[in-house]
């Protein structure tokens, strides 16, 4: 054993080649963040950014990913993983590194990365990217990899699990309650964002309308006509899918164009009804096929985004930091640089909602303990890079029309003008000119107040595409297809999700009542959708409905829910480092934990505290309250009503906030608890790890193989057949 | 011609085309004295099992 690892660092010492490989990766990278950094007054290439992504991540898993998975993790390929000692050809298998890379990106790569970047544009392209990049390298690919591992050590135990089985049963309870107000909250940030972008827009709302005949077709197809033909029949999908695109065109021009023509009340209904449904259906009838669909539009848009941003090497239009990076008080979301750009970016960069694919379903299928790095490690940083593409749509945007876009309608008025006085007085310039030429030139109505992320990611991508691909004469398709991308993502997010958490609740139920825990028992099944579906449904309703705008209002919660979750997963992780005798690594995930903490409850006290009305909850519950005591109304509510729905509101969020930090608060106590405890303990802590099995399997643990690996391939499937 | 043969495995494999293949070859490998199930009952059960585990999706 001592040889073997004398071996290793051996051969872990790099060549001259290499040297100079890695040295000129570097030197990319460096000029690329100098350019980034440097810059001011002048407008820079897009291809600065992603030369600045791509550089770093390269460096970092060569280098610190490497160094996690060899020293601090000390991964074992001799050691079989649970997919090889458990295999029972369904959810225990192990399975091809690059399939299971392509499984888990489909899984953790949501709209989250899309939209967060978008609204945190409004900082300027600096802190976005900085990071989106940072923060993936040192916290969010951290998490997943390390989460991965150690669940993978358990026989793929989730994450509740594993917080109860490591800090304890009241730190168990408040990740359960966590990952269940987090579902909730993500939901309906995520419908408010589908309501926004299809609202008054005939085009989109028929597009997206059509997805559901067309993935029940799949459905019945796939499961009556071919069964389990699903790439030809992703395929015909998705040619449905485009053809529904084109069709929302002719649509909007003809007679039915009214009927499509939904305000978004009515949309709210209409993703309640459906996200009901959905989660009663059959899943081989919706669920399915419309992943099936999601995961194809979505690997196939993130590339031609990718080769997009690449060939036409967009010009940033945006400065490098705005002056709402510091004043906080930014149309788009309030609040200053820090803590918010980390809040509201999330997902491309530390997402706490990975750390439940990285537990539970993947850990299962890993081949070798050492892959762990490629998926964990390696698909998010590929899904931080769609961020990145995210940031650079909205940042090629002229930022006039960026903030007619974002900011919310009450703040806009009702007309061009009234939109264009606002925006100039933020200190942008967009005539109702410009702004009217900029909604037809993809042919929707209006772009003013379209808040959300969505219809700037859309109109940022159809900038880039047309660049490309068609020209002008295809900028409004390209639009409608970014939006149809966007709206199909997320709603497989909805869909997905209500399952999940009525899955969640009935389990929970269960404890109470026996025929609960059944998913098939009717009662149960309908109770609980209708419980998950009104739970979103009321905070999409009020956040549609909201007068000082939903986005505004909701969004920093569900990151503050995404990064509590965050700060749950790496708590666990730490406390494994430190618990299985790692503890002088313990700071891997103990840095980003501080910071995440730090970053959550700044926002968390922020929201609650602060006396400033636009930022502080109670404050803005208190400043409406005492109108609405004397009979006032305050803008940009219209009536009576409108203050009662903003002190409604500002009092829920604001009890919300509180709760999620008190959360964070109790999880990370108890688990310090047991730091002490573990480190003053006489005797090694007891582990909770599956009992060590050789392994028999010989696989790469890279993306490509190695001579060596290709070698011993080679050995063990000739000593089979010998 | 290699590269659309990689591509087809490709996506073969992670849409779970393939699933039926690996189920023939383990059917084979396990249980070699009964015959294995058509490709529409397996299909079928999968899919039904995924009734109750649902691949969750992120945000």
């Amino acid at each position: 054993m001592i040889v073997r690892e004398r071996d290793d660092r051996q051969r872990s010492r790099l060549s001259p080649r290499q040297i100079i490989i890695w040295t000129a990766v570097a030197l990319v990278g460096a000029v690329a963040w100098s350019v980034l950094a440097l810059a001011r007054g002048e407008r820079i290439s897009a291809i600065w950014i992603v030369a600045a992504a791509l550089g770093s991540y390269a460096i970092a898993y060569r280098f610190y990913a490497r160094f996690i998975v060899k020293r601090v993790l000390r991964v074992d390929d001799d050691r079989a993983t649970p997919a090889e000692r458990l295999d029972n050809g369904t959810d225990y298998q192990p399975t091809d590194r690059r399939v299971l890379f392509g499984h888990h990106f489909a899984a953790i790569a949501g709209a989250g990365p899309l939209v967060g970047p978008v609204l945190a544009a409004q900082m300027g392209y600096l802190p976005g990217t900085i990071w989106i990049i940072v923060g993936v390298i040192l916290a969010g690919a951290v998490q997943d990899m390390v989460t991965l591992f150690f669940s993978m050590r358990r026989d793929g135990r989730s994450l509740g699990q594993m917080a109860r089985d490591e800090i304890g049963p009241i730190g168990g309870a408040a990740a359960l309650i966590a990952v269940f107000a987090i579902m909730i909250i993500l939901l309906a940030v995520l419908a408010l964002v589908v309501v926004n972008a299809l609202a008054k827009s005939p085009w989109g709302t028929f597009s997206i309308a059509m997805t559901i005949p067309i993935a029940i077709f799949m459905g019945i197809y796939l499961r009556h006509i071919r069964p389990g033909r699903v790439v030809e029949t992703s395929l015909i999908g998705v040619a449905l899918l485009l053809l529904a695109i084109v069709a929302g065109g002719w649509v909007q021009e003809s007679e039915l164009a009214p009927f499509f023509t939904l305000d978004p009340r009515t949309l709210v209904i209409c993703l309640v009804i459906y996200g009901f449904a959905a989660s009663v259906l059959p899943v081989w009838l919706l669920l399915a096929p419309r992943d099936y669909l999601s995961t194809f539009m979505k690997i196939g848009t993130i590339v031609l985004l990718a080769v997009g941003v690449v060939l036409s090497a967009p010009v940033l239009n945006t400065t490098a930091i705005t002056e709402f990076a510091l004043t906080g008080n930014g149309p788009v979301f309030a609040g200053s640089l820090f803590p918010f750009v980390f809040i509201t970016i999330a997902c491309g960069a530390l997402s706490g909602f990975h750390a439940l694919i990285s537990s539970g379903t993947t850990p299962k299928l890993v081949e070798k303990e050492s892959q762990v790095r490629l998926i964990g490690y390696g698909a998010m940083l590929m899904e931080s890079f769609v961020a990145v593409m995210a940031l650079i749509a909205a940042c090629i945007l002229d930022p006039g029309l960026y903030f007619a876009m974002n900011s919310p309608a009450g703040f806009l008025g009702p007309t061009l003008e009234s939109a264009s006085e606002a925006v100039n007085r933020l200190g942008f310039v967009i005539t109702p000119e410009q702004l009217a030429a900029a909604a037809a030139s993809v042919q929707e109505s209006t772009l003013v107040a379209r808040t959300g992320g969505a219809p700037t990611l859309a109109v940022g991508m159809a900038e880039i595409f047309s660049a490309i691909f068609g020209g002008t004469a295809l900028k409004a398709f390209w639009y409608h297809f970014a939006i149809m991308f966007e709206a199909l993502f997320i709603l497989t997010t909805v869909d997905a999700g209500t399952r999940v958490g009525r899955y969640m609740l009935q389990d929970t139920l269960g404890n109470i009542y026996k025929p609960m825990a059944n998913v098939n028992w009717k009662p149960g099944l309908y109770l609980c959708s209708a419980v998950v579906v009104g739970a979103w449904g009321y905070f999409l309703y009020a956040g549609v409905t909201d007068p000082l705008g939903g986005i505004n209002q909701l969004f920093p919660l569900f990151g503050i829910a995404n990064q509590l979750l965050a700060a749950v997963a790496l708590t666990v992780c730490t406390t494994l480092l430190i618990t299985s005798g790692r503890a002088k690594y313990a700071w891997v995930t103990g840095i980003p934990l501080a910071w995440d903490a730090a970053v959550t409850l700044t926002a968390s006290y922020q929201k609650i505290f602060s006396p400033d009305p636009t930022l502080g909850f109670f404050a803005q519950r208190a400043r409406f309250a005492e109108a609405l005591a004397e009979g006032r109304v305050l803008a940009p509510a219209k009536d009576l009503d409108d203050m009662r729905a903003v002190v409604v509101n500002s009092t829920v969020d604001g009890i919300l906030s509180a709760v999620f930090a008190l959360l964070i608060i109790i999880v990370i106590a108890n688990a310090v608890v047991v730091w002490y405890r573990a480190l003053t303990s006489p005797t090694p802590w007891p582990t909770t790890e599956a009992p060590a099995v050789p392994s028999k399997i010989v696989a790469p643990s890279g993306l490509f193989a190695t001579r060596e690996e290709k070698e011993a391939m080679a050995m063990a499937a000739g000593g089979d057949r010998g | 011609m290699k590269v659309l043969r990689a591509v087809l495995w490709y996506l073969r494999e992670l849409t779970g085309e393939s699933a039926y293949d690996h189920y023939l070859a383990r059917h084979a490998r396990t249980h070699p004295d009964r015959p294995p199930l058509s490709r529409r009952e397996f299909e079928r059960r999968r899919l039904d099992a995924a009734e109750v585990a649902p691949g969750s999706r992120c945000c």
